[in-house]
């Protein structure tokens, strides 16, 4: 995708998006709604004509082409499978477009129910599915065509939540198992950092960022990377001999350089990476503990700083872990912490 | 079974108003179709063999039927493409559609069909166009003929068949086209696979509509195909209130009303197969 822009009126939910998949990697379109990630899918389905720049597809512009000649293969979030045919039609229905023979279409058909492990399906309607069963019978089906690439536009939204799991588990396989080329829309942060190769964190029709989920996850480009993915504590400072003087009483070193003296910046830190210990220190800032609650493997902890400001705090629960709410607490970094900074305009 | 029993109750109040004002009148003319003179003194089938031994009769009864059909058919035709057209507008046009296809609900039947006289007639809209565009010497016949009144009952009835139509295909995930369409299917191949199946449902309810309304559109019938066109509905009124011969126009009406019910019935039956679940 080169240099893509679409408009609806004078709103642009696509600016100048400029993105490559590589062959066999699956990349994920992350963003709120309404941030032109589901346009941009669209587009490159051919559904939208762009208002401006290019889809490329190997070495060969698509945008001239109609849907039906694009070979990309598209699953939807309500499935949209053909209510009146039989799953073997549904799968069969774009050999059928390109006039394969009939046996040929059999074996396909066969050959894509095994893959998605649906054999002995074959006769039945849609509507007698489940909502994964469906979900993998959408999936048969755009793979039939042996796609160029596979558009996923939120497979996973309607299932619930064990469903989505093992469908994500399966995506993921048969992308490797096949080498597919894919793009996933999706809102779910988990989602996208589970699966894909790579994300593009989208806003406001502007990729913010793209990089492995783990780049995104601990080096945030932007404020609004940050805020979206995972959760995190944001802390206001200002640059003080090349430290961090934070709000809530505590120096930090500053990973940024170059920051003039006096510069307001946004501290974010991680749950995670903070701990909570009893002895006070210059790069410690004390806090009172107001709640603990065991999520999973996890201690999450509502501490209150000396100004009000409410910080989580996520430590292991182990035995001997924080077991006392009372007493003076002290808020420290994790040994191998590196928060993001964030530099505002100066004031 | 407390709920049938409510069910029932809620039922009656239209349910008794139908009895006393449809099924007992309708029970009176069986009544007098099965006399055999018109001072309805003697019981006999005698109409009901005069009736259909009798090719002239019988050929009633078709012309009925084909002109329903032919409604239907005419219809459909413009309909289908129109429907597709209307789904795929923005909620402004389909506004605008939506009041031009009304429109013909909105005007009385018989303005409407004089308007058609005017465009169908000798020197009528048609003719004059194909006068002035020298594609025919002389003007084409078109009032007095089944061309001319298909082609007004098309228009009349053109709401009935659009409007069922239109609120299936609306109901339609739009992502079922696109799907067939990334499929590899074009745009042809989607409506036939995909979408003219799956509106079937809309089109047997709007074919129905049109069927029955065109089978029995009496003033359409009798202004625009005149007295050379006889059908069913014109011929009660001939039998019964010229003739005075109130037990063949009775045989007549039950005629009308069985032809046009095994029409609907049809369809129905044809609307179990169109099941789309």
């Amino acid at each position: 995708m080169n240099g893509v822009t679409h408009s609806y009126g004078n709103a642009r939910a696509v600016d100048d998006v400029t993105l490559e998949v590589k062959a066999g990697e699956l990349v994920a379109l992350l963003g709120p709604s309404g941030c032109g990630k589901t346009t941009l899918l669209r587009i490159v389905a051919g559904f939208i004509r762009q208002s401006a720049g290019q889809v490329v597809i190997g070495d060969r512009a698509i945008d001239d082409l109609p849907p039906n000649m694009r070979e990309v293969g598209i699953v939807f979030q309500n499935y949209a499978l053909f209510p009146h045919m039989t799953v073997a039609e549904n799968i069969a229905y774009g050999l059928v477009a390109r006039g394969v023979n009939k046996a040929d279409q059999r074996a396909r058909v066969a050959e894509m129910l095994a893959t998605v492990r649906m054999e002995g399906f074959a006769d039945r309607k849609p509507r007698q599915l489940s909502g994964g069963q469906q979900q993998r019978i959408a999936l048969a089906r755009a793979l039939a065509i042996q796609p160029r690439i596979l558009l996923l536009d939120e497979p996973f939204a309607a299932l619930d939540k064990n469903l989505r799991l093992d469908m994500q588990i399966e995506i993921k396989r048969l992308q490797q198992q096949f080498g597919l080329t894919a793009i996933l829309v999706t809102h779910d942060q988990e989602e996208a950092m589970s699966i894909a190769d790579r994300i593009a964190v989208m806003n406001r029709g502007k990729i913010e960022q793209l990089g492995s989920p783990i780049a995104i996850y601990d080096e945030p480009a932007t404020p609004f990377v940050n805020s979206f993915i995972g959760s995190s504590n944001i802390l206001d400072g200002v640059v003080e001999d090349g430290r961090i003087r934070l709000s809530v009483g505590a120096t930090l070193p500053c990973s940024l350089q170059n920051l003039p003296q006096g510069r307001p910046v946004q501290v974010s830190i991680r749950p995670e990476q903070l701990m909570l210990v009893r002895e006070a220190a210059p790069d410690r800032f004390p806090v009172t503990l107001t709640l603990s609650l065991p999520i999973g493997g996890q201690l999450i902890h509502d501490v209150a700083a000396a100004d009000g400001t409410t910080i989580k705090v996520a430590t292991a629960r182990h035995p001997g872990a924080v077991s006392s709410l009372s007493g003076t607490w002290h808020c420290a970094l994790t040994p191998e912490a590196k928060p993001s900074v964030f530099p505002l305009p100066p004031t | 079974m407390r709920t049938a029993a409510v069910d029932w109750r809620l039922a009656a109040p239209l349910g008794i108003v139908y009895l006393a004002l449809f099924a007992a009148p309708l029970l009176l003319l069986l009544g007098i179709s099965l006399h055999s003179d018109q001072d309805l003194q003697q019981w006999g089938v005698d109409n009901w063999v005069k009736f259909w031994s009798d090719a002239f009769y019988r050929g009633v009864v078709w012309d009925t039927l084909r002109l329903g059909l032919a409604a239907v058919l005419a219809t459909s035709l413009f309909a289908w493409p129109l429907a597709v057209f209307f789904c795929a507008s923005s909620a402004r046009t389909q506004k605008i559609l939506l009041f031009i296809i009304l429109l013909p609900l909105l005007t009385s039947v018989v303005i409407r069909t004089f308007a058609w006289i005017v465009i169908l007639a000798r020197e009528g809209l048609i003719n004059q166009a194909v006068l002035a565009l020298g594609l025919s010497a002389t003007p084409l016949r078109l009032l007095q003929t089944e061309t001319g009144l298909i082609l007004a009952l098309m228009q009349i009835e053109m709401p009935l068949m659009l409007l069922p139509l239109i609120s299936v295909m609306r109901g339609l995930d739009p992502n079922l086209l696109d799907a067939s369409r990334a499929l590899g299917a074009g745009h042809w191949r989607s409506f036939f696979r995909v979408i003219l199946p799956l509106s079937l449902p809309g089109w047997i309810a709007g074919a129905t509509l049109v069927f029955a309304s065109a089978c029995t559109a009496f003033i359409s019938q009798s202004v625009i195909g005149g007295a050379r066109l006889v059908y069913l509905p014109s011929l009660i009124w001939q039998q019964a209130m010229v003739v005075y011969d109130w037990p063949f126009a009775a045989v007549c009406s039950v005629t009308l009303l069985f032809t046009v019910l095994a029409g609907v019935m049809m369809l129905n039956w044809l609307g179990r197969y169109a099941r789309t679940d």
